[in-house]
């Protein structure tokens, strides 16, 4: 039997931009997976509670205004008192403020604990094609 | 009769009693002599309780009705074993140092066969085992369970404050461990979120039970009453009554007290902590407590002097400074001008150092409206009281000096440390007194408090 992987999407910290995070709901959606779509505005805690409590196999997280590094501060340690280390951990966007190489700042996000770190403007069909690959590998799919 | 209160500190040097009147709300005689644990702690108290006959003239002092606490022995000795070091470790020692423990080993991850001999090792009179959110990791703490069941049989006091899913697991593998396991809320429910109150109740429970007992403290009780609490939770409770107040008599408000002593240095703060200037984004990946206690362990005016001198670096040496800190640190007292200079500075480093660790401080960001400010910690540049005990303060020729380096500098201004502070000082050596009677007469030691505390 194939499982549905579960997936929690939303925009972290005060961002409030929630264009990008539905767009990825519904691709995510159409694609087959089962979306908990938070929406705007979610605290890494409630990423975190939402996570345990949904079973979710990743998150999805999207950040535009570019806080999110101290926003997740400390996410990854977090994610382990909760028992979620298996949770894949995605995030795109503006990731840090002004104009920048996303080179550099993949290395910085994935200190922090995420598997995958996305640029802003991707299209949704990338994202997902990794997260299959991932969740595959795992043997969550 | 009076109604006279005996209250009674076994310290690690000393043993105190203060005889108060609780009528006239007054001291009526203080004593200080040796401790005498090693020996028979008796010997010590009786000593103590006669000078304080012979001090206010009464020879049937009611000794039963006394109350002591005692940091002898070593104090309660605590090991805190935790998952993530930021998270349910930093909350363990948070709960610990809360209920008046030293904290005398820190562990965080999985314990490995060489740490648990470690352990062995530091014997603490306490462990408190944490680990995961309620419903979080299970994994880490059922493994360090397995690893503290298989211990010698001196670890033998076990508190369990972690994940409660596991605490059947946990059950089962201290089967037949002999040990005393006790099984209470997790210190860290949920992310972010500090619980400590039913832990601390714990640590004091099996203080009173089991650790005064072991360590030959409990003798004192066929003379006095029951040792209620470790001491540094009596001068906590005593910091909590000041500020907050009781029924019919205000506190002072949010406050610090600072305790400078042989071996550490402690600060206490009962305070919120949150920003004083707007647009301030906090960020702390656990709460700070409202009531705070922090311990400089490498912070003493005797045994680590070596450590504090350390932090002397750069500025501006006393005279003979280098030998006459070797002479405190074999027992000397300041007396001669240079050593009496040499001691002020030292405390008052000690003082600056402790302050600066406790409280919050500010860090400069880039956001997307330019420059913000991040507080991490307590800011507590808008506290209007700070108190001032412990000998190198109280004894000392110019405390107010000292205590001046607990105040906020211009040259730091990311250090959130008081402003503009009323400063006191517990010229009496009687707070711990304050904290025990607080337990049974909070009015009349808010009152009696409020009488000795001295502004300086």
């Amino acid at each position: 039997m194939v499982k549905t992987p579960t997936v929690i999407t939303g925009t972290v910290g005060m961002d409030a931009h929630v264009i990008g995070t539905k767009v990825l709901s519904r691709a995510l959606r159409e694609a087959g997976f089962k979306v908990v779509e938070l929406g705007m505005q979610v605290t890494p805690e409630e990423f975190i509670s939402v996570a345990q409590e949904t079973k979710a196999d990743a998150i999805l997280m999207s950040s535009l205004y570019g806080m999110a590094e101290l926003d997740l501060k400390d996410f990854s340690k977090k994610k382990m008192e909760a028992g979620l280390q298996d949770v894949l951990l995605y995030i795109g966007g503006n990731l840090v403020i002004g104009r920048y190489d996303p080179k550099d700042v993949e290395p910085r996000f994935k200190a922090l604990g995420f598997d995958r770190v996305y640029p802003p403007g991707i299209e949704p069909e990338i994202g997902i094609e990794d997260l299959k690959k991932d969740l595959k590998s795992r043997g969550k799919m | 009769m009076n109604d006279i209160k005996l209250l009674i500190d076994f310290g690690s040097t000393f043993t105190k009693v203060v005889a108060v009147d609780l009528e006239k709300i007054e001291v009526m005689a203080a004593a200080r002599v040796p401790s005498t644990v090693e020996t028979d702690i008796t010997v010590g108290l009786e000593k103590a309780l006669k000078e304080i006959s012979e001090k206010t003239g009464i020879t049937d002092l009611n000794k039963r009705k006394s109350l002591a606490c005692s940091s002898a022995a070593g104090g309660l000795r605590m090991v805190c074993i935790g998952f993530v070091p930021e998270l349910t470790s930093k909350a363990a020692n948070l709960a610990a140092l809360g209920a008046g423990a030293k904290v005398v080993g820190l562990y965080s991850f999985k314990l490995t066969s060489r740490e648990i001999e470690e352990i062995e090792k530091i014997a603490p009179d306490i462990i408190l085992l944490s680990g995961g959110t309620d419903g979080g990791d299970e994994a880490v703490i059922i493994h360090n369970a397995g690893m503290l069941a298989k211990t010698a049989k001196k670890i033998d006091n076990i508190i369990v404050a972690g994940n409660k899913t596991t605490y059947d697991a946990i059950k089962n593998a201290f089967k037949n461990s002999g040990k005393r396991v006790i099984f209470t809320k997790n210190v860290m429910p949920e992310i972010s979120v500090l619980d400590t109150a039913p832990c601390n109740k714990e640590i004091r429970e099996i203080f009173l039970n089991n650790i005064i007992k072991a360590k030959g403290i409990a003798k004192a009780q066929s003379i006095v009453g029951e040792i209620i609490m470790p001491t540094p939770a009596a001068v906590l409770e005593a910091a909590k009554l000041l500020a907050e107040g009781c029924e019919g008599e205000a506190g002072y408000g949010e406050l610090m007290v600072i305790d400078p002593g042989g071996a550490t240095t402690d600060v206490h703060s009962i305070a919120q902590g949150i920003p004083t200037i707007s647009g301030i984004a906090m960020v702390n990946t656990l709460p700070e407590p409202y009531v705070k206690r922090t311990v400089e362990g490498n912070l003493g005016l005797k045994y680590n002097i070596d450590s504090l001198s350390e932090f002397t670096r750069g500025k501006k040496l006393p005279q003979h400074f280098t030998e006459i800190c070797r002479s405190f640190h074999e027992g000397q007292l300041p007396q001669s001008s240079e050593e009496i200079t040499c001691h002020l500075f030292l405390s008052r480093v000690a003082v600056e150092v402790a302050v600066t660790q406790h409280v919050g401080r500010l860090e400069k960001v880039y956001g997307p409206t330019g420059e913000m400010l991040i507080q991490y910690g307590k800011d507590l540049t808008g506290i209007k009281t700070v108190i001032g005990t412990g000998g190198p303060v109280i004894f000392s020729a110019n405390p107010r000096e000292i205590m001046e380096g607990a105040l906020f500098q211009k040259e730091n201004p990311l250090v959130l440390k008081p402003k503009y502070p009323i400063l006191y000082l517990d010229e009496q050596y009687i707070l711990y007194a304050i904290g025990l009677l607080a337990q049974i007469e909070p009015k009349k030691a808010l009152l009696l408090a409020k009488k000795y505390l001295k502004q300086i």
